[in-house]
């Protein structure tokens, strides 16, 4: 539908109200341009801080660690004392399977508590776990180690790379199921809804579309707690505990990362301080590597819905 | 000038066989219909038959009910939240409020489209068009057999030529318009009895709203189908009875001819020339 265009008005000259006013605008114009520039400035240098102390810490690795770093490194075991060389093949093993326990432990429950938090948004027991999950998230990681040695340590009589496990698990969950928790709930209901009308139960919309639509964000949100857990040192110190020989059963003390480096860290010779750059550098990149596949994928998300 | 655009319900209803002079049992009954949500009475007291193998339009301004009363006919109100209804809808003659029947069962038997697309975005084109078939009660049906009913579906949603070299590709590849007829095409893959659509066209471009009123116009010869329409036109040119809804009440129902001639009720006439709404 198209008006006919008015008829302009000839040009009128602005009134002293008027110009005074615009003399106020332009004033104030300048002052916030002022002002701006300032806060931009305040904000670019506390983005930079936030980022410097990772900075300081890679460079320091890298100078310190790198010259440790050889193929030995990685596929042979600590040698005593004085004997040159060796590696943290274990401890790299032993980081791994840790993982992989507290993946078991930590994915299945945090998804499956973060979709019911979902699902049942207003329930009073949902709004109980979701409050005691946020606590459970800043729970210090030691005490989750006296959790694990509470009860799986204590009555088997021994340290284990289960018990390990599963504390570094039992931090996952609540960091897994808050993530999934939001990316569940960013599922349309328009998406929901076109499953029920076909049919599907409730269960099986929840299962094969709600969740199969967050899936990206999950396993974003996954790989970030795993990240986290990758480098945790207090849990084990007395769960795994560490172990100096190569061991793969769930049921013996197993080495790990974190505790290789502490231990050669406060050690007093210096070969071993190396080999403790080495490892916190190895671990480091690790948990690079898995934030830069969370990265990934997340991105890979954005582009697979992005018809809309 | 609304009656000058129904060429082809004019067309078919030489066709349907309620304007034959054969007068079919209804498809569809509804018997004081109440519905709410949380304190809002949003449908009330609604009675109504769906002729078979008709298209009938369900028209009224925003907020008058007549996409509650929509999802009230295959229980989908309910999914919603302090949502609740009362009263009698018989599918066939069957109540399917009465005890003991089960909502997904209804569901599967009465297909619903929405506004907006809603592909499901995981899943590949066959994989959306199959969604349906992996609920069915029994065993699911083979994966030949699968091919077929996906093949059949899209070819009666229009798309089958469209899409039959990407089959694997994503749902969200496609356009809107084509999204929408792959979301009926996922909806007839079941065989319902009846379709349900909810202003299909509200959020496509003239000619994918061209392209899905085509499909509707095709659609009726097998099928029962219902639609809300906040286009009157629409309504006038795929519709075979017209229903004009009002602050959640049934003004009147008609020959979608007669509703937009000579309705008998003021509101409608008021509504009709856009008086108001």
């Amino acid at each position: 539908m198209s008006t006919a265009i008015p008829p302009l008005s000839p040009p009128l000259r602005p009134t002293l109200r008027q110009r005074a006013f615009s003399e106020r605008t332009q004033r104030t114009l300048r002052r916030r341009r002022v002002v701006n520039g300032i806060m931009l400035g305040v904000f670019v240098v506390a983005a930079v801080v936030a980022v410097l102390p990772l900075i300081f810490i890679f460079v320091h690795l890298i100078r310190l660690g790198v010259g440790s770093l050889s193929w030995d490194f990685f596929t042979k075991m600590p040698t005593p004392v004085g004997e040159a060389g060796g590696g943290l093949a274990n401890a790299i093993v032993g980081t791994l399977i840790l993982i992989g326990v507290a993946s078991a432990v930590g994915l299945p429950v945090g998804v499956g508590s973060g979709l019911y938090l979902a699902e049942r948004k207003g329930a009073s027991l949902a709004n109980g776990v979701r409050f005691l999950s946020d606590v459970l998230n800043g729970l210090p990681s030691i005490v989750m180690g006296i959790f694990a040695w509470q009860f799986l340590v204590r009555p088997v009589g021994h340290f284990s790379a289960l018990a390990g496990g599963v504390a570094l698990g039992a931090m996952m969950i609540p960091m897994v199921a808050r993530t999934t928790e939001e990316m569940v709930g960013v599922v349309p209901v328009a998406l929901r809804e076109a499953a029920l009308a076909l049919g599907y139960p409730r269960w099986r919309t929840s299962l094969s579309i709600v969740l199969r639509t967050a899936s990206a964000g999950i396993v974003t949100g996954a790989l970030v707690a795993i990240a986290r857990i990758a480098g945790e040192t207090a849990p084990l110190l007395f769960t795994a505990f560490g172990n100096q020989f190569w061991s793969l059963s769930l049921r013996q003390p197993i080495a790990a990362l974190p505790l290789q480096i502490f231990s050669y860290a406060i050690s007093p010779y210096d070969a071993w301080h190396s080999l403790a750059w080495a490892g916190a550098l190895v671990l480091i990149a690790l948990i690079f590597i898995i934030s830069l596949i969370a990265r990934i994928a997340t991105r890979a998300r954005f582009s697979a819905g992005g018809g809309d | 000038m609304v009656a000058t655009e129904r060429t082809i319900a004019d067309d078919v209803s030489l066709v349907s066989p309620g304007a034959a002079g054969v007068v079919a049992a209804p498809r569809m009954r509804v018997g004081s219909l109440d519905a709410w949500f949380g304190r809002v009475h949003a449908v009330k007291g609604v009675h109504m038959d769906v002729r078979d193998r008709e298209v009938t339009a369900i028209i009224g301004p925003s907020g008058c009910g007549k996409s509650t009363f929509l999802r009230c006919l295959n229980r989908m109100h309910e999914t919603v939240p302090t949502a609740r209804v009362e009263g009698e809808v018989e599918l066939d003659g069957r109540d399917i409020y009465a005890r003991g029947v089960n909502a997904i069962a209804v569901r599967r038997h009465i297909g619903m489209v929405f506004q907006r697309p809603t592909p499901f975005p995981t899943m590949s084109i066959r994989d959306n068009v199959a969604a349906g078939l992996r609920v069915v009660d029994g065993p699911s049906p083979s994966r030949a057999r699968t091919d077929e009913i996906v093949e059949r579906a899209l070819s009666r949603a229009a798309l089958w030529d469209e899409v039959k070299d990407r089959l694997s590709a994503s749902a969200t590849s496609l356009s809107g318009g084509q999204q929408q007829r792959l979301c009926i095409a996922r909806a007839l893959a079941t065989d319902p009895t009846v379709l349900l659509l909810d202003e299909p066209t509200a959020s496509l471009d003239p000619l994918s709203t061209q392209a899905v009123e085509e499909l509707v116009y095709e659609l009726r010869r097998d099928m029962t189908i219902v639609i809300v329409t906040h286009n009157m036109q629409q309504a006038a040119r795929v519709s075979d009875s017209t229903a004009f809804f009002l602050d959640g009440e049934l003004v009147e129902i008609d020959d979608t001819n007669r509703i937009f001639t000579t309705p008998r009720d003021q509101r409608t006439e008021a509504y009709i020339t856009g008086r108001f709404g």
